[in-house]
């Protein structure tokens, strides 16, 4: 079908036929893909493709899906027991010695999370990664532990997730959920993925999703409400698991989550702005976490390590682990301090400079931090052709960039008159045409590859605070300011998020080379010493703007003031412009 | 002190290089007792129970232990956050021991870097301290004013990717002069210093202050003077997200016309210097 080199066979059990397809060199280890509801297999398409590269992918369509033979009767014949059995049977048949890497999503994990925690699977699988699906035992005690003991946050929660679950109540009732899928929502279905969820058109949903979808309903009836009734209590989780997070799902809250710790001993977590098919819309992150996690396990259990331990435990180390950061302007400063949090949180980092030294010594520090891999790369972002450049090698090399963080910026400080026009070009080609050549070449391929993104744009507290002192500067910092709200409402489309990120007054090397208009040489050493001296008496550090850049990510938040002073200064330029432009007559104390 | 040169025979240098290095012995016996569990406070009173066994009756600071993040001083705001507390030390934490005692009248104020098990980032901020004493000795050697040469320092540890750390201290000094101290049979210590080596300190304050100097090697002004010639305990200390690393040793200032002998290291036979030695043999 659309797995082309699959192989495929038939695994007989307990009185029907699954239908299982097989990629990859079967010498190496094993990764069975489960699907959800109401999907089939074709749900892990790409997914499979790239994890085929480098292990033995098996996946099948779950009874009564895709092709295989559903059950006779329906009821009773979609049990977890049933399930389990069905789960074994192919994992005997297609890795017979060796424990498989078991991955699901949706119902699929939900399943997988009942292997995972019975007796009998014990040995059969050596690692599980679950996507947007809880096991429905830990979900009858979280829903129990809120119903005994309300608290108000507890009662939150519960109606959060209540009123999440209504398709499960639909499900519950007879027979409308099969007319619905074999009628008008079965044909429906495609688009509203697609306009809904942004799942991409193409080969899925497969022509079998009604009947997929009919039968599937028996999973909910079979399942839910006796577990959910009375959860089992010896549910915890024989093997590593790792836990991918879609912060957008509609259908699950991240709060369900909480203290999994307490079932899952070795769990590892990570979480993607996306919605529920991620295995769809963001096949590539979805395929190297399970690829990292299952190396990182076989490794582990070669020298009999927790697997837990290997992974980065920065701030945010959920969020960015193993994703690809690019920050120009990273030899120091601002750049380098969030070269170096996002290598605390586990990403490999490109750190760009015009000092190449000091961008080799980024990317050397950044893998004595905990990024698997870093490299230095000496580029003028004002210099088009040599970011073009840039922009190839990172895509052979390395992939495609998941966050890009322009900030490479030079001072320029002075009274207008005295700037000249060659002032003028130096600093509009660092601080904007850098920014603009970063968007637009690595933007370019965020959009392409269609799998989101974020770009952070370092604009300045200048970009909104008028200043005699800065005029140059701060035209540039606010035309960077504005190409980053436009540039957000382009990109919204295409779950690719745009900060702009406003420091303020941040001890860095910036004032040590700002260019003063109209300063002889010997005039302009003194007021560079004399700015340096008074941003290191501010002393606010670039770490703590590092911070909030990771944070504004996270958040996807627009525009993101630091300091005191440009959280102040947002303030007034939104409700007392006329303050700020008094402010700005003032003559700096240099 | 001030006509002091680089003779092994020179009867007050020796007295210092001795206690120096009964420090640092004191601190690598420490350093190998030290396993998970144990907490800052406990490796505080095992340097204090090792040098008093060996004779030191005087301190011109107590022994200070720090474990984890705190060897980078995070968080650190006042003072009192530099006395040892009940931290326990974890397997891979970095940890500094710092002591400063007085034997036979002689000060030492010494600085160990360690780390519990191995840890590549800990072992790159040692090897980067290198370049550090090699610049403070060549602009000392330069006669540039201290303030110049804390800039110097500060500028080459940021370009390094690192913090200065340093600055933490009362004054931010990265150095401060060191004497002989009178032996009193009773030697009390206020806030964890010894009053006798304070007086010392205090009054070498007052003189620099008529003269244009100051004991303390700072970034403020009061330092803006070439090195004074004395004994000057030399700590450089960076730091890296969680991680610090210092040394700190005495540097003898004399004022000699001769580079060479207007300034050296008090020894280079100390556990930093052998280890850069070794990497470099092994490089």
């Amino acid at each position: 079908m659309s797995l082309p080199g699959a192989r495929e066979r038939r695994v007989r059990t307990g009185g029907i036929e699954l239908c299982v397809a097989e990629l990859g060199d079967e010498g190496r280890p094993t990764i069975v893909l489960v699907h959800g509801y109401p999907d089939s297999k074709e749900v892990w398409t790409d997914v499979a493709r790239q994890l085929a590269d480098h292990w033995h992918v098996v996946l099948y369509d779950v009874r009564g899906h895709g092709r295989s033979t559903a059950p006779a009767p329906l009821r009773g014949g979609f049990t977890l027991e049933k399930l389990t059995d069905d789960f074994l049977a192919v994992a005997n048949a297609v890795s017979p010695d060796r424990p498989v890497h078991l991955v699901g999503h949706d119902w699929g994990s939900v399943q997988s999370w009942e292997f995972v925690t019975v007796k009998r699977t014990e040995g059969r699988i050596a690692s599980f990664t679950s996507m947007s699906g809880p096991s429905l035992d830990h979900f009858g005690h979280w829903i129990k532990q809120r119903m005994t003991r309300p608290t108000p946050r507890r009662v939150g929660q519960l109606l959060g997730q209540g009123a999440k679950s209504w398709y499960v109540y639909m499900l519950h009732t007879p027979v409308l959920p099969e007319l619905a899928w074999r009628g008008p929502l079965g044909k429906q279905w495609p688009r509203i993925l697609q306009r809904l969820e942004k799942v991409p058109a193409g080969d899925y949903p497969t022509p079998s999703l009604p009947d997929d979808a009919a039968h599937g309903a028996w999973l909910y009836r079979d399942n839910v409400r006796a577990r959910l009734r009375r959860p089992r209590t010896d549910a915890y989780a024989h093997v590593p698991v790792q836990l991918i997070t879609p912060t957008g799902d509609i259908f699950l809250s991240e709060k369900l989550y909480d203290q999994l710790e307490l079932w899952a001993p070795q769990l590892v977590r990570r979480s993607l702005p996306g919605k529920h098919w991620v295995p769809r819309t963001r096949p590539d992150r979805i395929a190297s976490w399970i690829s990292e996690f299952v190396a990182a396990n076989e490794a582990a259990r070669e020298d009999g390590r927790p697997v837990q331990d290997t992974a980065p435990t920065g701030a945010y180390a959920d969020r960015f682990g193993g994703q690809l950061v690019l920050v120009t302007g990273a030899a120091g400063g601002i750049g380098r301090a969030t070269a170096f949090a996002f290598a605390e949180a586990g990403a490999r980092v490109v750190a760009v400079d015009r000092d190449a030294e000091g961008a080799a010594r980024t990317a050397e520090m950044a893998r004595l931090i905990g990024s698997p891999a870093a490299w230095g790369e000496a580029v003028d972002v004002s210099d088009e052709q040599a970011m073009e450049k840039l922009a190839e090698k990172v895509a052979t090399e390395y992939g495609i960039v998941d966050v890009l963080v322009n900030n490479a910026g030079i001072g320029l400080s002075g009274s207008f008159l005295e700037t000249t026009s060659e002032d003028w070009k130096n600093v509009l080609d660092v601080n904007l045409w850098g920014v603009i050549h970063g968007c637009r070449i690595f933007g370019k391929q965020m959009a392409e590859r269609g799998q989101g993104g974020h770009i952070v744009n370092t604009a300045s507290a200048a970009a909104y605070q008028p200043s005699r002192a800065l005029p140059a500067y701060s035209t540039s910092k606010a035309a960077v300011l504005m190409l980053s709200e436009c540039l957000r409402a382009e990109l919204a489309d295409r779950s690719i998020g745009v900060s702009a990120i406003c420091p303020g007054i941040v001890n860095t090397n910036i004032t040590a080379t700002t260019h003063f208009a109209g300063a002889g040489a010997a005039e302009e050493k003194r007021l560079q010493k004399r700015t340096s001296r008074l941003y290191g008496l501010r002393n606010y550090p670039p770490e703590r703007v590092a911070d909030a850049i990771l944070k504004a990510v996270v958040r996807n938040q627009a525009v993101v003031p630091v300091t005191p002073e440009a959280r102040g200064a947002r303030f007034l330029s939104r409700f007392s412009p006329g303050a700020l432009r008094g402010i700005a007559r003032l003559k700096p104390p240099l | 002190m001030t006509s002091a040169v680089k003779d092994e025979q020179a009867p007050e240098l020796r007295g210092f290089r001795e206690v120096q290095r009964l420090a640092y012995d004191c601190a690598e016996a420490v350093a190998a007792r030290l396993t998970p569990g144990v907490t800052e406070r406990e490796a505080a009173r095992m340097q204090r129970d090792w040098l008093r066994e060996r004779g030191v009756r005087d301190w011109f600071h107590l022994p200070f232990a720090w474990f984890g993040d705190r060897t980078a001083f995070a968080g650190f705001k006042v003072p009192l956050q530099f006395f040892p507390t009940n931290r326990k030390l974890e397997p891979g934490m970095p940890f500094i021991l710092d002591m400063a005692p007085v034997h036979k009248g002689f000060t030492a104020d010494i600085g160990y870097s360690g780390c519990l098990g191995l840890s590549p980032l800990h072992d790159k901020l040692l090897a980067d301290l290198e370049v550090h004493r090699e610049l403070i000795l060549r602009e000392v050697r330069e006669r540039r004013s201290l303030r110049e040469i804390y800039e110097d320092v500060e500028r080459l540890m940021i370009k390094q990717g690192y913090v200065n750390r340093h600055r933490a201290y009362p004054f931010g000094v990265i150095a401060h002069k060191i004497d002989r101290v009178a032996e009193h049979r009773w030697s009390p210590h206020v806030f964890g210093f010894g009053t006798q080596s304070l007086k010392g300190l205090m009054s070498d304050a007052l003189h620099g202050h008529r003269d244009g100097w100051s004991p303390l090697w700072s970034p403020y002004r009061f330092s803006d003077h070439p090195p004074q010639p004395g004994l000057w305990a030399v700590e450089p200390h960076l730091g890296f997200r969680g991680t610090g690393a210092k040394f700190e040793e005495i540097l003898v200032v004399t004022d000699s016309r001769d580079p060479e002998q207007s300034a050296f290291w008090l020894d280079d036979d100390l556990p930093h210097v052998r280890r850069w030695a070794e990497e470099r043999v092994a490089a």
